[in-house]
């Protein structure tokens, strides 16, 4: 039995990538290979970590921070050293909140949520983020099936829950049908026909056991979501188990099949479209089967209405396209000619943890002498001149406005031509910044853009630098961002906290 | 406190400058060589003659060495000064200080820069180690921001910016043309210029300035003692050196389409040396055209043509070698080469070479000739808009009455 009864989901965020690849682009480069549809690819300057970090910022809009952090990746950025560290700073939590990874297999997806509603369950409410960015061998189903995307899912207890966690069941075992050797980009699989059959006996052990958990039988379930990298055992369950229940689309079609993230996105994807007191069936494949049951609450949909970002679909729906040839670049299976310019700088740690609250959080301070905004913190004012009297500002979830910019075909970069725009930020304080995600032969002074957590680029000794860049609104999102605006004009937008910076 | 100038207390008796170029075959120090001797045989000085040196070079070596080792300099202080771009003023300024305050008799102000050895396209600075929020933009891009700034507070568009800042750039070519030392001595076709390749926004490998070699040195003396080394020594009316606080890429009442440092410097040295009408007073400007639109936007700054209306100055010939008031009649960054730490004493030794009247003859200015003006002005600048040095001096051929 689940010992609390009221833990459940008290908000969820999804970021898709802009970027979809046409799977016939594969065919077309290669001449064996690709299929129908799109899949979603995450940017040069996006990786698990940034894009959980993205994920999570949608999830947390509008709620109170977490106690605790759990981030899920088969792709980690890091190892040995925490990626969830990366996400907490630039979420600005406060240093009370842990943070951890749970990295290697897809499968940790469902163990960070399963651990995210037991922290909850234990009065910690937290924050599970799922990430991962699927690739394989160029003409690989790898390559083909897999997509990139990033989930946060918000467990909590009491009035704010959407949909109450009813019941989980696992079930576990060992048997070997996908692996990746240390150090490859790529997985090996074993005959696909050989997990099949294994898949569906876990998948029926899982589901019976989270129904009794939860006390309902089968025929109580009114949407039901699989998720899985084996294709063919996700097929065969979900046919099994839709028989008599609504099944939520794994849009796997338009964005692949997301790996460590695909709980999440097909948690939130079901909760898009649930009403109230709903049982939702969420069904994870991978290295054994694990089942949550949840409950929709009559706050679903008030919160849905609230919520500053585009609805799953939405978000898939919205997508540029990127050739083949600049995908195989942006994974790395293409090696370019770099420019005639030296490397970019490789971000000492001393000052990148001294900077901490601009390099990750995008806080800078205010004057609190004369309120003049400063990009980053200063100790002296550039207005009045007053020393050390400032209050940090975190403007991250801010717009600002393009005061100039400049596409830059000669540095370094990876995607060029690097572009940088001088942004001034509603509120007071001016920052430079790249641009990304945007066509800049478009930009113009004026326009406005939103900030989002990027991966700069890596070094020669695996030094990931991140920082935030601009880029404009997603369209899905801007009916939503205004609606939104609207309903909280008034209050103050910026985080303050702290005196010192 | 105030800030009281030096207007007529010292002047150059002697200049030298190398060619600016690719020297594959020279080093920093040989071309300090070059420079120094050059200086003193047109000042008819010895080595031991000069009782102070200064050294300005951004990346090209460190300490007062790189300078002592090449000439083999007797046991005298050598300062070994640094202020990006600007760092051959700034060695000059600070050898006409000391020379101002008494305390010694010669000095010697030197710049160097050797750029070509790094292999790599345009400037490349060895930065502290940061946290890598730092855009790392180019200096072309950094200057680029300049363009979109400028045709929307002016209401231009594209086509006729591009075409202002074409000929900015065919206008230096075709001084460069007229001067042996120059890195590109050949006239280039407007369309040429037009339609280079691109680098950063609209700004194609035209518009930006040669990456050289080269080195440039002067000699400073009492105005009083000048006389006993040269019948035509020129006089320092006014230095003017300021270091902006970098509001531009954080203060959101900066627009991109004015350039602070520059003013205030100006302004400084205006009053330093009584400049009352720049544009009508001038003989001619060496200015910072690192990028087209950086000598577009000095013409304004520097108070040749209101706010707004420099383009149509340019477009006017305005500061063409024949024009109203020449500008970069050497060629300037553009097509002498930009060697950093030489730049800004190779300005001065344009105005050296002009208001002595010893500059060729197919560059020499009328107003000089013809004895209607007597003033030169350099102005040099180092880091990015909004966030820089600037530094204007004003020399003339005549002492105040």
């Amino acid at each position: 039995m689940t010992a609390i009864p009221d833990v459940g989901v008290t908000g969820y965020g999804v970021h898709l990538p802009l970027w979809r690849l046409d799977r016939a682009q594969i065919r077309k480069a290669l001449g064996s290979g690709g299929g129908k549809g799109t899949r979603a690819v995450a940017s040069y300057d996006e990786d698990s970590t940034s894009m959980g970090v993205e994920a999570a910022r949608r999830a947390l809009a509008g709620a109170s921070d977490p106690r605790s952090l759990v981030f899920a990746t088969a792709t980690p950025a890091y190892t040995d050293k925490t990626n969830a560290t990366a996400v907490h700073a630039a979420l600005g939590l406060e240093r009370g909140v842990s943070a951890y990874d749970f990295t290697g297999a897809a499968r940790s997806g469902a163990g960070a949520l399963s651990a995210a509603a037991d922290s909850a369950a234990a009065g910690r409410p937290s924050l599970a983020v799922l990430s991962d960015i699927r690739t394989g061998l160029p003409g690989s189903a790898e390559e083909r099936d897999g997509g990139d995307a990033a989930a946060a899912v918000l467990f909590g207890t009491g009035d704010a829950v959407l949909a109450r966690l009813a019941g989980r069941g696992s079930a576990s075992a060992e048997f070997l049908e996908r692996w990746r050797p240390q150090g490859e980009q790529s997985s090996r699989l074993w005959e696909e026909r050989f997990a099949e059959g294994i898949y569906k006996e876990l998948a029926d052990e899982a589901v019976d056991a989270a129904l009794k958990d939860a006390g309902l039988d089968r025929a109580a379930i009114d949407r039901v979501a699989v998720a899985g990298l084996h294709r063919r055992a996700v097929k065969s369950v979900t046919r099994a188990l839709g028989k008599d229940a609504t099944v939520v689309d794994d849009l796997a079609g338009v964005i692949g099949a997301t790996g460590t993230a695909q709980p999440g996105v097909l948690l939130a994807s079901a909760l898009d479209e649930a009403g109230p007191d709903e049982t939702v069936l969420l069904l994870v494949l991978g290295d054994g089967a694990d089942a949550f049951v949840f409950r929709t609450t009559d706050a679903l949909a008030a919160w849905r209405e609230q919520r500053p970002y585009a609805p799953v679909a939405e978000q898939a729906a919205e997508g540029a396209e990127v050739t083949y040839q600049t995908f195989l670049t942006w994974r790395g299976f293409l090696r370019r000619e770099p420019p005639r310019r030296p490397d970019p700088d490789r971000p000492a740690a001393p000052p990148s943890a001294r900077n901490g609250h601009w390099k990750y959080g995008l806080t800078g301070s205010r004057c609190e002498e004369c309120g003049t905004r400063h990009l980053p913190a200063i100790r002296v004012c550039r207005q009045c001149h007053s020393v050390d009297r400032m209050a940090r500002e975190q403007v991250s979830d801010l717009t600002a406005t393009v005061a100039t910019f400049q596409a830059d075909l000669l540095t370094y970069s990876l995607n060029p031509p690097l572009t940088a725009a001088v942004l001034d930020f509603d509120g007071g304080g001016r920052a430079v910044l790249e641009v990304t995600d945007a066509d800049v032969a478009q930009l113009a002074i004026g326009d406005r853009l939103e900030m989002t957590f990027r991966r700069l680029y890596t070094t020669g000794d695996g030094i990931h630098n991140y920082f935030w860049k601009a880029r404009p609104a997603r369209s899905a999102d801007a009916p939503y961002q205004a609606k939104s605006r609207t309903a909280e004009a008034g209050t103050e937008h910026a985080r303050t906290a702290g005196e010192e910076n | 406190m105030a800030t009281h100038g030096i207007r007529d207390k010292v002047a150059i008796v002697g200049m030298g400058c190398t060619p600016f170029r690719e020297h594959w075959d020279k080093s920093a120090e040989d071309l300090l060589v070059d420079a120094a001797h050059a200086a003193l045989a047109s000042a008819g000085m010895r080595l031991p003659d000069v009782d102070a040196y200064w050294l300005g070079t951004m990346g090209s070596g460190y300490s007062g060495q790189l300078l002592s080792r090449a000439l083999k300099i007797d046991y005298k202080p050598v300062t070994r000064v640094e202020n990006f771009c600007a760092s051959g003023s700034e060695s000059f300024r600070n050898a006409c200080y000391a020379v101002a305050s008494g305390a010694i008799d010669v000095a010697m102000a030197t710049g160097v820069e050797k750029l070509k050895d790094s292999g790599y396209s345009g400037l490349v600075r060895a930065d502290i180690p940061g946290d890598g929020t730092t855009v790392p933009l180019t200096a072309p891009a950094a200057f680029g921001m300049l363009a979109p700034a400028y045709m929307k507070a002016h209401g231009l568009d594209e086509a006729t910016l591009k075409d202002v800042l074409t000929r900015i750039a065919w206008k230096n070519h075709y001084n460069g043309a007229r001067n042996e030392l120059a890195q590109f001595r050949s006239e280039v076709p407007m369309d040429v210029i037009r339609n280079s390749p691109r680098v950063a926004g609209m700004l194609g490998i035209h518009d930006c300035s040669g990456v050289s070699d080269g080195s440039a040195a002067a000699i400073i003396v009492r105005a009083e003692d000048a006389h006993r080394y040269t019948d035509k020594p020129i006089y320092v009316k006014a230095l003017s050196m300021v270091a902006g606080p970098g509001d531009g890429p954080m203060d959101p009442g900066f627009d991109f389409t004015t350039i602070k440092e520059v003013r205030r410097s100006a302004e400084a040295a205006y009053r330093e040396a009584q400049v009352a009408d720049p544009r009508a007073e001038f003989a001619l400007a060496e200015v910072h055209d690192c990028f087209t639109p950086t000598e577009l936007l000095l013409m304004e700054d520097l108070g040749f043509s209101a706010r707004g209306t420099g383009w149509r100055d340019v477009m006017g010939g305005v500061f063409d070698l024949a024009g109203e008031l020449p500008v970069n009649p050497d060629g300037g960054l553009k097509s002498f080469g930009h060697p950093i730490g030489a730049s800004g004493l190779r300005m001065l030794y344009e105005c050296w070479l002009q208001l002595r009247q010893e500059a060729p003859a197919e560059r020499q200015i009328a107003s000089i000739t013809r004895g209607e003006r007597k003033l030169g002005l350099t102005q040099n600048l180092g880091g990015r808009p909004g966030d820089c040095v600037s530094f204007v001096s004003v020399v003339g051929s005549e002492p105040s009455m």
